[in-house]
């Protein structure tokens, strides 16, 4: 905890900033995008809007786990809930999730479905040996970090011969979502919503490594710093944005070197390859269907694969037209820009999943940042 | 993307993973720190005569467990086992009954209004206006490092009756007992109750016992009502915190939900945190007499700190800007906070008051609050301020400012 603290510490903030706005250029705006939920929350939890300049605008990403799965993923998770015998596990984010005709798994739960919230994958494991006469799901969500738990639960499956246990996978993967971002053009023809750089992955990047991000950087002329969760960390790495902004540097840049390396954490990322593949297009919330996005399980393991295992129907409608989480989720708006935003939606009432997940842009700003509200 | 860090010890953040077998059970940690707890130091201090050791330390109170020489009759909820059982007689209002409230509940209690054996108690009061709050107590588990369901029984309502300000007289107290549960336990908790109403200074004069079903209850509900009487000069009431007027707590938050969700069905982890559970309307009588124009007072159990500063700026109609930094939580609380991805001031307490008292005044409530043992940690925490929108504004250790808002749903641990 000491050593955390000291990434809490309001003298080295004080510092940054200072640095940030004797940096930052008062003739022109920065504008940059934390990729990351994780980050998104960071930034209203300490309040790091009200220690920058008014020119320098941060804006949200995608990648918030719970956010990005459409509504079809959803109702296909409550449709495998509902299977007779089955224990649905899930973390408890995703509980809350709406899916079509407001269903949920909350919901599905209330009506009898055996929805279990559990911490990790781990916990459906154990479930499955507990239970051996019923099937164990587990709605295997998240970026790369969740990813090699996965594939090591699989493997320990297949290893003890657990022939109850299966997963819903929705694993995604960030470069593909952060090229997505940047294809995307505005009124004026501009890639990348005009942003001017973006705040890489903490946990993402310590799987995959920074050189996973080059093509990004040098294909679409952006910089990124990777950086850590905790407040200094994206405050210095605001700065290190700023830099290179002003040299006119495009670089993958690495401020969480504590826990980030070039490569990344190769055992982690050679389980990945053994369990899964590349899922040839998935649906993102927001985004679309955006090609060699997601993964699945390769055919070796497809035993462990809840959506080949259970055959369900899944009924979906289209989402909320009012909810704006598409648009937020881009980089295109900001979560009080949306009608619904705190008068119909809000967290006890969520209407989009952006208002869900703690990391959620919607539920984040309404949280911590009301107060700011302009 | 919180959970895992490096990924070839998978998630080494999650508390289940250490590796360590962890006691289920404060009785049977077999550490001695869990015994010399603040908690208990301090009910020592106020009360040297009463050995209240009954409900963290050893288990020799009771004397009618033949089968099992030593402690293992209480699974992880503090039922089950080999002793004796509650059964739908005991409820019933038959011999059996009488004889539970005779050997149990009278002896333990012993005061003159409940061996008179009435229905109600009948009992004169001094002059002043008098208070009255109930509160039903459903706790998991019913034994936690600190406390048990019995203690945090009579220590909720004294302090809901403490905090207009009056001094507490006496409680009532109403048993739902679930069929199959073990009366060795009940004995404890009811043990529990007595010590902890001796040391409060209250009187439990009337009861009730029902036994429902086996699969009707969850071992045991016990619903407590006190009533109390307010000194003359003092209006304490939570719509009357004015701008500009300080904000006080008296120690540590977060305690008591930590060290409770420590011994949680399926969150294990170790820590040798105690529940603060304890009874304030001692603190609290020192502090009205040092300033009498306190204006709100209010414990901060379920919701914690951020629930009783959001209720007091909707019923004030203000707003309040808290200095993160100021506030008292111990290092153990955040540590256990930031690994299931908690906000502590969420967590609940059961020995801990927020007070609002005119700036000029402040000075003087810390400094007697300081001089009591259930406030030597006392802090001045922050401000109430004119805002329409009525946010509870936090000044964060990082310098920032943010919203704490109010709770959604339960606090969930984050997913990753
Ligand atoms: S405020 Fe609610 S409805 Fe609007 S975008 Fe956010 S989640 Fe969707």
């Amino acid at each position: 905890m000491k050593y955390i603290e000291e990434f809490r510490n309001d003298t080295y903030a004080k510092e940054v900033a200072d640095r940030i706005t004797q940096a930052a250029d008062p003739s022109r705006e920065y504008k940059f995008m934390e990729f990351c939920g994780g980050h998104t929350h960071a930034i209203y939890r300490y309040g790091i809007p009200s220690l920058l300049p008014s020119n320098v605008q941060m804006v949200h990403g995608p990648g918030c786990p719970v956010c990005v799965l459409p509504m079809a993923r959803v109702d296909h998770a409550i449709a495998l809930a509902h299977q007779p015998n089955v224990i649905f596990c899930s973390y408890g984010d995703m509980l809350r999730v709406p899916g079509s005709r407001k269903n949920s798994l909350l919901k599905a739960k209330a009506e009898g479905a055996d929805v279990r919230m559990v911490y990790s994958i781990d916990d459906a494991l154990r479930l499955a040996k507990e239970n051996s006469d019923k099937e164990v799901i587990f709605f295997s969500i998240g970026f790369e970090t969740t990813t090699p738990p996965s594939a090591a639960a699989v493997l320990q499956a297949d290893r003890e011969g657990i022939k109850n246990f299966s997963i819903f996978c929705n694993h995604v993967l960030t470069p593909p979502a952060l090229k997505a971002i940047l294809e995307i053009r505005d009124e004026k023809g501009d890639c990348g919503v005009s942003l001017n750089g973006f705040v890489g992955p903490a946990h993402v990047s310590v799987v995959i490594g920074s050189n996973a991000y080059l093509s990004a950087s040098l294909d679409y002329k952006k910089p990124i710093v990777i950086a850590g969760f905790e407040p200094l960390d994206v405050l210095h790495a605001i700065l290190m944005l700023i830099q290179q902004v002003n040299e006119e540097r495009y670089e993958v840049e690495n401020q969480y070197t504590r826990a980030v390396t070039p490569e990344g954490n190769q055992k982690a990322q050679a389980m990945m390859h053994e369990v899964f593949e590349l899922a040839s297009s998935f649906e993102w919330r927001g985004l679309g269907w955006i090609p060699s996005s997601a993964l699945c399980l390769k055919e070796k393991y497809a035993d462990y694969d809840a959506s080949i295992k259970f055959k369900v129907e899944v009924l979906t409608q289209p989402e909320n037209t009012g909810c704006e989480c598409g648009a937020i989720l881009r980089g295109m708006k900001r979560p009080n820009e949306c009608k619904l935003f705190g008068k119909v939606c809000n967290p006890e009432n969520p209407i989009g999943a952006c208002m869900v997940s703690s990391e959620g842009a919607c539920a984040a700003f309404y949280t911590y940042g009301r107060h700011q509200e302009k | 993307m919180k959970e895992i860090e490096n990924v070839e010890t998978q998630s080494p953040r999650h508390p289940r993973e250490s590796g360590e077998s962890l006691p289920r059970h404060p009785r049977e940690s077999g550490d001695p720190e869990n015994k010399s707890t603040t908690l208990d130091s301090r009910l020592r201090g106020n009360d040297e005569s009463s050995g209240n050791d009954e409900s963290s330390g050893n288990d020799e109170s009771s004397g009618n467990d033949e089968s099992s020489g030593n402690d293992e009759s209480s699974g992880d909820d503090g039922r089950g086992g080999h002793d004796q059982q509650i059964n739908l007689t005991h409820g019933g209002g038959g011999r059996a009954m009488a004889r539970l409230i005779d050997s149990l509940f009278l002896k333990a209690f012993d005061n003159e209004w409940l061996s008179q054996k009435n229905d109600q108690a009948c009992f004169s009061v001094e002059k002043g206006r008098m208070v009255m709050s109930t509160d039903g107590h459903v706790i998991s588990p019913l034994f936690f490092p600190g406390g048990d369901i019995g203690s945090l029984s009579v220590h909720g309502t004294v302090n809901d009756v403490a905090m207009s300000g009056a001094k507490p007289l006496y409680l009532s107290a109403s048993f739902i007992l679930e069929e199959g549960f073990s009366i060795k336990d009940l004995e404890k908790i009811v043990k529990s109750m007595a010590n902890a109403a001796k040391q409060a200074g209250v009187a439990i004069v009337t009861g009730d016992t029902k036994v429902v079903e086996k699969g009707k209850g969850d071992g045991i509900f016990i619903t407590t009502t006190g009533v109390g009487v307010v000194p003359e000069n003092v209006f304490i009431s939570g719509d009357l915190a004015k701008p500009g007027d300080a904000v006080l707590v008296n120690g540590f938050i977060g305690d008591h939900g930590i060290a409770v969700m420590s011994h949680r069905e399926g969150l294990t982890f170790h820590t040798a945190l105690q529940s603060d559970s304890a009874s304030l309307n001692g603190l609290v009588q020192t502090m009205v007499n040092a300033v009498p124009s306190i204006h709100c007072l209010r414990d901060p159990t379920r919701g914690g700190l951020a629930t009783t500063l959001n209720e007091f700026a909707s019923q004030s109609h203000v707003g309040f800007v808290i200095d993160e930094k100021k506030i008292p939580i111990r290092e153990a609380v955040l540590s256990a906070c930031e690994l299931l991805g908690l906000d502590p001031l969420y967590v609940a307490n059961e020995g801990k008051l927020i007070a609002i008292c005119p700036e000029k005044e402040a000075q003087k409530l810390l400094s007697a609050m300081q001089a009591h043992e259930l406030g030597k940690d006392a802090a001045i925490i922050g401000t109430v301020i004119e805002d329409p929108n009525r946010f509870v504004q936090l000044k964060t250790k990082f310098g920032g400012s943010r919203v704490v808002d109010w709770l959604t749903g339960e606090q969930l641990p984050r997913i990753c």
